[in-house]
């Protein structure tokens, strides 16, 4: 078993706002994160692919594939976008990096080849702060 | 002539904004900034290098003690742009374009009043890790 790291990025604004509570709330709770007018950031989205290369190729799966892959069913819909507003999977969630990689990881793997498994999504929102998801395991 | 010093503070901040000429329509906006004229807004982490050049005091062997510039930076800048939208929250993109040279040369300007004169002032601000600008150029 071999993984396999492919490196996409995108930039995005967003703002961390539940509309079920006050603006009091919202400040108090997430702070700078909550201006109504959006802030922004330049997302990296490590995206790790498992599985064993193929005798053929010598692949797992083709890295610029890969990256076409990632770039068609995630980068293109959230670059340069608004994540609260332009993101038809982010729709009536909340806009944390936490709930946006569970979003880019149900986006991108259905389109995995078998026997191309998914394993890792890394996104890093800024030089300090990142999640990483495994799928719901 | 003495030995002139530069030296360096970085900082970073987060912000939104969108590239737009409000004399042109939506169309030619779009084939000029592209999808940096979307209307709802994207951000950026900024990364802003503040560099001053000047001779190291005879007292204290500073060009300029860098927790006093840290401080400037943040009172001037970072409280300023910080979590905001630059077209939306801030006085000075009111009526300007917030693209990477316009912002230097608005951060040089805040900054410029509170440095000692005889320094030189420069700013490098990083909009991506790959596109950067500086201001004043030499």
């Amino acid at each position: 078993m071999v993984y396999l790291t492919r490196i996409e990025h995108f930039n995005a604004a967003h703002k961390l706002y539940n509309p079920n509570w006050s603006k009091e709330k919202n400040h108090e709770v997430f702070g700078k994160c909550a201006n109504e007018n959006w802030h922004g950031h330049n997302f990296e989205l490590f995206v790790t692919i498992k599985g064993d290369p193929d005798p053929e190729t010598g692949f797992i799966f083709d890295a610029k594939k890969l990256g076409a892959l990632v770039t068609e069913k995630v980068t293109e819909k959230l670059d340069h976008r608004n994540l609260n507003v332009d993101v038809d999977f982010m729709k009536g969630k909340l806009c944390s990096i936490e709930n946006l990689v569970i979003g880019i990881w149900n986006e991108l793997e259905p389109h995995l080849p078998p026997p191309v498994q998914l394993h890792c999504l890394k996104l890093v929102e800024t030089a300090k702060i990142y999640v990483e998801y495994y799928g719901n395991k | 002539m003495g030995k002139k010093v530069a030296i360096f503070r970085k900082e970073h901040f987060n912000a939104a904004h969108r590239l737009f000429n409000p004399d042109w329509d939506d169309a030619k906006n779009m084939e000029v900034f592209g999808k940096c004229a979307l209307p709802n807004y994207h951000g950026h982490n900024y990364e802003l290098i503040v560099k001053i050049i000047g001779e190291p005091d005879e007292k204290t062997g500073y060009v300029m003690d860098l927790k006093k510039l840290s401080d400037l930076i943040e009172e001037k800048i970072i409280e300023r742009f910080d979590h905001k939208n630059f077209n939306l929250d801030t006085e000075e993109f009111k009526n300007l374009n917030p693209t990477a040279e316009n912002i230097a040369i608005v951060i040089y300007e805040l900054l410029r009043p509170h440095i000692d004169q005889e320094k030189d002032l420069q700013i490098r601000l990083y909009e991506t890790p790959r596109n950067f600008v500086e201001y004043p150029v030499d």
